[in-house]
């Protein structure tokens, strides 16, 4: 049987279009690569929510999950991997199936951007983390460093600051990106050192991570003790799958506008893969509700 | 079978010298991808007769958590005969989670 909609990815994004979908009675898959939720099951207390002034992310996404379970959306853990369109009728194509539709949402979210060394995937958990909050907890009174320049690298490194011994802000500029606030926030703490116009050029480990090497413009080369170290440098959003019926901005992002409309009509993208300003909970689910709307308008015109 | 809470006190008996390979899942209460693989684990150890499923809360637990290099979780590790033969970090799929014993 062939559905209405597919919806890739079952983050606040997905599921959201999901619950609309199923409200203007159209048959619904998602589709899941890993569990439902997305990034927001790794965020301890949401508070900038409409309306919730305190929820933890995995209240959120199992209400969320649940919402469009009961409305009658089908969730399948399958990993998408392409999308072909036959016009009027697509398939989404998974590890395991090949799923007929006449509209897809595409809502993959992001995934962490790696530093891109070596040793760096058999080191994590062994010292190298991509979620301060996560993985705090494990440096208590222990050296770690943070590598980034944005508005992550820095509430991270504030939040360790609280937790571990030492903290050093390796970024390879002078200057960060963040909001200065928080960098402002970052100076005060007798326990935090910037490590400036530097990146991180090796991992050094026995079993764990026992200091990285770091090398600054100038071509200068040093080494830091640290137990733990946080990467935050960015994150890279999970469209390579579907560049065939989408387009992708330098940075890999779905170009679309507000509609969620994309170069190829009833393919939709919402959520944090898209082109936009403000990647927050809130404008996801937002995508969710458009994406959901246009894909229900455009099936009424086929 | 039930999953079982383990702590310093029984975790080489449950662990360390259990005659079934064991696997361990460490996680926390403040942890939103150890809530999701929980049940997972659970409906595991009913499934799997063959493995035993032990739970080590790392905030009660700090020293089996150190003892094992755990330094992020939801962390599973794989014993068999006393020794860590496999190991996992996050939300892995259930096939995966079973394989970790094979080493």
């Amino acid at each position: 049987m062939a559905y209405d909609i597919v919806v890739i990815g079952a983050g606040p994004a997905g599921l959201t279009a999901a619950i609309y979908a199923r409200r203007a009675a159209k048959s619904v898959l998602v589709l899941e690569a890993v569990s439902y939720g997305g990034q927001i099951i790794n965020t301890p207390d949401i508070e900038n929510y409409p309306a919730a002034a305190h929820i933890s992310g995995f209240d959120f996404a199992t209400k969320l999950y649940e919402q469009a379970k009961a409305l009658g959306a089908e969730i399948v853990f399958e990993k998408a991997v392409d999308i072909r369109d036959g016009g009027s009728e697509k398939t989404v194509v998974t590890t395991k199936n090949e799923y007929p539709c006449k509209a897809v949402i595409i809502a993959t979210g992001s995934a962490n951007r790696k530093l891109g060394i070596e040793d760096e995937d058999k080191l994590v958990g062994r010292g190298v983390s991509y979620c301060a909050t996560c993985d705090g907890a494990f440096y208590r009174k222990k050296r770690v460093a943070v590598v980034g320049g944005g508005n992550t690298a820095l509430e991270d490194a504030l939040y360790l600051a609280d937790i571990a011994e030492k903290v050093y802000l390796i970024h390879r500029r002078d200057s960060f990106r963040g909001e200065e606030q928080t960098a402002a926030a970052l100076r005060e703490r007798e326990n935090v050192e910037f490590v400036l116009n530097s990146n991180v050029t090796k991992l050094i480990a026995e079993k764990k991570l026992t200091a990285v090497e770091v090398t600054d413009k100038s071509g200068a080369v040093s080494v830091i003790e640290v137990n733990g170290l946080f990467v935050a440098v960015g994150r890279i959003p999970e469209n390579q799958n579907f560049s065939a019926v989408i387009e992708l901005d330098e940075s890999g992002y779905a170009a679309a506008d507000e509609s969620c409309r994309t170069r190829t009509p009833g393919v939709f993208v919402a959520g944090d893969n898209r082109t936009k300003e403000v990647r927050q909970l809130v404008t996801a689910a937002a995508d969710g509700a458009v994406a959901a709307t246009e894909a229900v308008k455009y099936i009424s015109t086929i | 079978m039930a999953v079982i809470t383990a702590n310093s006190d029984n975790f080489e008996a449950e662990v360390l010298n259990s005659d079934k390979p064991v696997i361990v899942d460490f996680n926390a209460a403040w942890c939103g991808p150890c809530k999701m693989l929980g049940p997972v684990i659970e409906e595991l150890s009913d499934e799997r007769e063959d493995i035993k499923f032990v739970s080590v809360d790392i905030d009660e637990e700090d020293i089996l958590a150190e003892d094992h290099d755990v330094s992020s979780i939801p962390c599973l590790v794989a014993f068999k005969d006393g020794k860590e033969i496999g190991r996992s970090i996050g939300i892995v799929p259930k096939s995966e989670i079973t394989a970790l014993v094979e080493g």
